[in-house]
């Protein structure tokens, strides 16, 4: 009883904390230096900000592949208005903007169509990507530097100990998309949808109003983490983020959230997205190559599957 | 008849228990070749599970079985089919996009080294269609654009490609227009000529005379009496059907009718009017499939209505759940597993999902006014749980049943459209519901008008015990709505199976 209490409530946190000794006994305690620990931060904030957005998706129990286009559509639409002479604030904006109209259409396309959202996200993916290519010409987009490059860059000051503004940004979407999910009726409303859609429906919750705003939201969120993109690269980038949709939902599902719906928390997808981080950081810091990260990563995603899947059926029994 | 040919197959004893109730209760069934026998019963009675066992979809707790004099003993339904024992139930099981020959010969097709031969296939598609007399269905057409009769007819011939000993026809006619219907009653006198053995199940006492040869009767899982058709009226086989009133008791707190809240009129051609008002329960009796559901569901707009007006209070015409929510009218639906409830859902997630306003403030929703919200109910409508966040999942069916009602009471609204409130729960829930229905209508005092409730329900003595008024629905047309006391049991059988004024 209270072994699957934990397991349900802190899977996620075992998890973490077992894969971080282990990387913590190969690399040895500079693994858990602050600067390692600001680095890892650093590394999860663009997966990390997108799957705040998916969190929700997944929890009314839709799904977004076109979630790393929307990042690189939003690198470009970014370079592009800063190239205008734009402040940084409007090309962010303008950014995040491009995106949750990608996710509008998103929204209106799978309630409007009645396809499943896996089917009409999987060609918003190749649309944006087309429509990024096409708005950048196929090419790299050249944008002056600005205080946006200094997003996910490590403060002089303190140390390290000092977060990047990026990570707190991410931090603070996630404590309102968190308490969105939680305590609003909105939130209340998205997991009605994902449990039993037609219950949603029986008991007045307006369904399709509700997928396209999360549509839309999850989109904007993509923007966010666009944004964060493009401080990184500091150019527009079309051909970025391919299958980073991939990554989002696997934080999501490590996480605890169920593509059937109903179920996910903002905290879980933050752990599991950190989660996939120190994989990736602590393969490279031992030396392993890039083929055993992968190897481990999908190892680490199919075992939470069945973790999650045994965990329902003690449940159900 | 066939009094003097030795039966196609017989069942002897069969029982069967589902946990501690007894479904069956040693009933005999047989039948000969090239007759037909009507199995008759109300909702309950053990029609379904008695045809369950015999087509090998579960096995009886005791009794024998025999196919042509051999013990016949199906450890699943492909045995059964094996054996010859086809079923053709209401809701048919082909493969739309198939063709009709690919369906016919589905999961025996012809075949040489792995390779099906189509032309085999399709010959003797052929030939079972023309033993049905509709050689006019080519066998390549696909099954998806054939009507409902037709490919009813599909169905028929794989049994017949099969090879078919005994056939079981579930309520046929169910989805069926009248000449269809005709035309398969035509059908089936063939296939008798050709010395079928065939059950046929139906409600309707008219088809029953039309088509069969002998009928028998379940009453609670037992046999109640069979005859020869031919000699019994309508009114005879009900009596059978119906037997001696159980002792349930009904609450009755004093009623006050006051204004009327809900209209209904022009659902369907022939259909009456009906006026809802505060104070009184009305009941909507008929059988499975008459569109008592769809009425209701139309009502709470769930579903797409063609023809009808509603009413409710001062506002005319047909609304969104949402807008019925606002305005006061509250449903629960029949299908509590997939519908009524989000079983992965708390209590207090699924009894407050309605309202959520009014649990923090603005557009938050607070754990603890809702759990207390949940609590109020939980406490006031003896759910018994560990507690409001507990998972509906967990629940027993009766418990499951009170949170999907007690949504209603936590919208508080002012119409109730219950769409079989006690299906398929244990007795003790059932009788606090029927209080919990009794008291919702009853005179609540405060200045509060009294609420009203327009009640679906397929078992007749809980309508009349309830009811104010019963409202008759057969084959999509609904009836007058005439006072409890003028109805009894017979009556509303006799009525709901289209057989008014017969007897």
């Amino acid at each position: 009883m209270k072994a699957r209490a934990l397991l349900t409530r802190g899977g996620p946190v075992l998890g973490l904390v077992l894969v971080s000794a282990f990387f913590g006994a190969l690399v040895g305690p500079q693994f858990f230096s602050p600067a390692n620990l600001e680095l890892i931060a650093r590394q999860t904030a663009i997966v990390g900000t997108a799957a705040l957005g998916m969190t929700l998706v997944i929890a009314a129990a839709g799904i977004d592949l076109s979630v790393g286009s929307v990042i690189s559509l939003s690198t470009v639409v970014i370079a592009l208005v800063l190239r205008h002479a734009m402040s940084p604030a409007v090309s962010a904006a303008a950014g995040i903007g491009a995106a949750a109209l990608c996710g509008l259409a998103t929204g209106l396309l799978v309630t409007g169509l009645r396809v499943v959202p896996f089917i009409v996200t999987l060609g918003m993916m190749l649309l944006v990507r087309g429509a990024g290519k096409g708005l950048a010409d196929e090419r790299r987009i050249e944008a002056p530097v600005t205080w946006l490059n200094d997003l996910l860059r490590t403060h002089a000051l303190g140390g390290g100990i000092l977060l990047p503004s990026g990570i707190w940004i991410l931090i603070a979407m996630a404590l309102l998309v968190a308490g969105v999910l939680r305590y609003t009726r909105f939130g209340r409303h998205l997991l009605a949808i994902g449990s039993n859609e037609r219950t949603a429906r029986l008991c007045g919750v307006r369904v399709e109003l509700c997928k396209i705003a999360v549509y839309t939201i999850s989109a904007a969120l993509a923007g966010v983490a666009g944004v964060m993109q493009f401080a990184k690269l500091s150019v527009g980038d079309p051909t970025v983020a391919v299958g980073l949709e991939l990554d989002v939902i696997a934080a999501v599902i490590i996480g605890g959230g169920s593509l059937l719906g109903g179920r996910g928390t903002v905290f879980g997808t933050l752990v599991g997205a950190v989660l996939m981080t120190v994989i990736q950081i602590g393969c490279s810091q031992r030396g392993f190559p890039n083929w055993v990260q992968q190897i481990v990563t999908g190892g680490v995603i199919v075992a939470a599957v069945a973790l999650d899947r045994w965990r329902q059926e003690t449940q159900a029994a | 008849m066939a009094e003097a040919l030795a039966p196609r197959f017989r069942m002897r004893g069969i029982r069967k228990a589902f946990g501690a109730t007894l479904a069956l209760d040693g009933v005999d069934l047989e039948v000969a070749p090239g007759e037909v026998c009507a199995l008759v019963g109300q909702n309950g009675a053990g029609k379904s599970t008695l045809m369950a066992i015999l087509a090998g979809a579960l096995a009886p707790d005791g009794g024998e079985m025999s196919l042509d004099g051999v013990a016949y003993r199906p450890r699943n339904p492909l045995e059964a089919r094996r054996a010859g024992v086809q079923m053709i139930y209401q809701e048919l099981s082909l493969a739309p996009h198939l063709s009709v020959a690919e369906n016919v010969v589905l999961g025996m097709e012809p075949a040489r080294l792995g390779l099906m031969r189509r032309h085999e296939a399709r010959e003797r598609t052929r030939r079972a269609l023309a033993r049905l007399g509709h050689p006019e269905i080519a066998p390549e057409t696909p099954v998806s654009t054939l009507s409902v009769a037709g490919q009813q007819l599909v169905e028929i011939a794989r049994a017949l490609a099969v090879g078919c000993r005994v056939l079981v026809l579930d309520e046929p006619t169910s989805s069926l227009a009248q000449d269809d219907a005709r035309r398969l009653f035509e059908l089936l006198a063939r296939l008798k000529a050709q010395g079928h053995a065939i059950v046929y199940i139906s409600h309707f006492l008219e088809e029953v005379k039309q088509v069969s040869d002998r009928f028998v009767v379940l009453r609670d899982g037992r046999n109640a009496g069979a005859g020869g058709t031919a000699d019994a009226s309508p009114r005879e086989i009900v009596a059978m059907m119906v037997g001696s009133a159980v002792g349930e008791v009904y609450p009755r707190s004093p009623r006050r009718r006051g204004a009327s809240i809900l209209e209904l009129a022009g659902f369907g051609p022939g259909s009456a009017p009906l006026t809802l008002h505060r104070g009184e329960v009305v009941g909507i009796a008929g059988l499975l499939g008459a569109g008592r559901t769809h009425l209701l569901r139309s009502v709470f707009g769930l579903e797409r209505v063609r023809a009808g007006r509603v009413r409710v209070e001062a506002v005319e015409g047909f609304h969104s759940p949402a807008r019925r929510w606002r305005q006061g009218v509250g449903f629960l639906s029949e299908d509590r597993k997939d519908e009524g409830l989000a079983l992965g859902l708390s209590i207090a997630d699924n009894v407050t999902m309605s309202r959520l306003a009014g649990l923090g403030p603005g557009p938050l929703v607070l754990p603890r006014p809702q759990e207390a919200a949940a609590a109020r109910l939980i406490e006031r409508i003896a759910i018994r749980c560990r507690g409001p966040r507990q998972p509906v999942r967990e629940l027993s069916g009766g418990n499951q049943q009170k949170v999907a009602l007690a949504r209603l009471l936590h919208h508080d609204v002012d119409v109730l459209l219950l769409d079989e409130p006690t299906r398929g729960i244990d007795v003790a829930s059932k009788a606090q519901i029927y209080g919990l229905i009794d008291a919702l209508v009853a005179d609540p005092g405060e200045g509060r008008p009294a609420r009203a409730v327009l009640l679906v329900s397929s078992y007749f003595p809980e309508l009349l015990g309830l009811c104010d008024r019963i409202a008759v629905m057969c084959r999509r047309r609904l009836g007058v709505a005439r006072p409890a006391s003028e109805l009894d049991e017979h009556r509303l059988i006799l009525e709901a199976a289209g057989t008014e004024g017969a007897a």
